[in-house]
């Protein structure tokens, strides 16, 4: 074994390489996203995820061994959740005064979002197990786990379509409110949450405060609903 | 700052164990954001009490600074998850083209629709009080 690869053996099964690795691919995404002004194809987690998925790739390195590491920076999606609650306290007056849109905009979002999920799934003629994993799409990947296996769905499937679904709303919500002329940012920050979860959530906060904070309310009641409306909405389906 | 993240583990911590308990169909963080929501609100309606009680990290803006310094990196959160994603793509591909087009269909819906009825409630809301 040469010097050099007992260096790489050793350092690959230590925390510490897949979690600089994870750190430096967001730090370098970042970057990107900043030299871009923030275009919203310039997606830091997309780029960071690439960046990521690529050295795994090259290196052979098995997702378990990565996740040893990286695992740090995965548990800090809990408490960064618990942590929506300062926003939205910071602006509760504005909150407390769109208490009427976000129930009228959550109701139909969480509709539309199931409905044409299940529609088209028909309509397309997917099998009914994916289309079961396919109708939590919009929410965080915990819940839409969960209601994919209670109803009969492929768990896996549904964490890899709930994050793609992250990646399309982050990247789209952006253009769509400009093509839709619609720039109130709590409609804006309110749909990116609902129909894109976190990814959604966190394009919001890094466009505008008020807009991270609706997202982060409508990540949360949407996550409550689809919970209880996906069975319904599965019964309608032959 | 370590007493602010203490607080914050702390609320994640009794909303897994609510959540837990009670079965209810919501993830422990988004419990234990309505718990640090409560707190926040039962803290500010006793001002003369806070001091008293608690620490002082958690009353003079330290805690908002370390929730906004988590939630400012949110992004970075996503990547070990979605890493793992890239690997599992193949269950993806077995449905073909089909999956991608249902999932860009329905996102661009669910956004324009959600969208839409905020602004249209919100405008349909206020026009009343504009011209009374």
């Amino acid at each position: 074994m040469t010097p050099d690869f007992a260096v790489w053996v050793y350092l690959s099964r230590t925390p510490l390489l897949w979690l600089t690795v994870t750190l430096l691919a967001y730090v370098v995404a970042d970057r990107i996203a900043q030299a871009t002004n923030r275009h919203p194809l310039a997606n830091p987690v997309l780029i960071a995820i690439a960046l990521t998925a690529t050295v795994l790739e090259t290196t052979g390195t098995p997702y378990a061994t990565y996740f040893d590491g990286a695992q740090f920076v995965h548990f800090l999606l809990g408490p960064a959740t618990v942590a929506l609650a300062i926003p939205l306290y910071e602006y509760r007056a504005t909150v407390l005064r769109s208490l009427a849109p976000m129930a009228a905009a959550l109701i139909v979002g969480s509709v539309v979002a199931l409905g044409s999920a299940l529609l088209l799934g028909q309509a397309f003629g997917i099998p009914r197990e994916v289309i079961i994993s396919l109708a939590p799409k919009s929410v965080t990947t915990g819940v839409a786990m969960g209601i994919a296996q209670t109803l009969g769905g492929d768990p896996t499937l549904a964490a890899v379509i709930v994050m793609l679904t992250g990646m399309t709303g982050g990247i789209l919500v952006t253009p769509l409110m400009n093509v839709l002329r619609i720039r109130d940012m709590r409609a804006r920050g309110f749909a990116a949450g609902l129909a894109a979860h976190g990814v959604g959530t966190a394009r919001a906060f890094q466009v505008n405060e008020v807009a991270g904070a609706f997202a982060g309310i409508a990540l949360g009641l949407n996550a409550f609903l689809t919970a209880i409306l996906a069975p319904i909405a599965l019964t309608f389906l032959r | 700052m370590i007493l602010c993240l203490t607080l914050i583990l702390f609320a994640q911590l009794c909303g897994e164990a609510l959540a837990h308990a009670t079965g209810l169909p919501v993830p422990g963080p988004l419990i234990g954001m309505a718990l640090l929501l409560l707190f926040l609100i039962l803290r500010d309606r006793a001002p003369r009490l806070g001091p008293r009680l608690l620490a002082l990290p958690l009353i003079d803006g330290r805690l908002e600074g370390t929730g906004k310094g988590l939630l400012a990196n949110l992004s970075l959160m996503f990547v070990p998850a979605g890493a793992g994603i890239v690997g599992r793509l193949d269950v993806l591909a077995a449905q073909g083209v089909a999956l991608g087009a249902i999932v860009l269909i329905s996102t661009v819906a669910t956004l324009a629709a959600t969208a839409v009825t905020f602004v249209a409630v919100s405008y349909a809301l206020a026009k009343p009080k504009a011209h009374p």
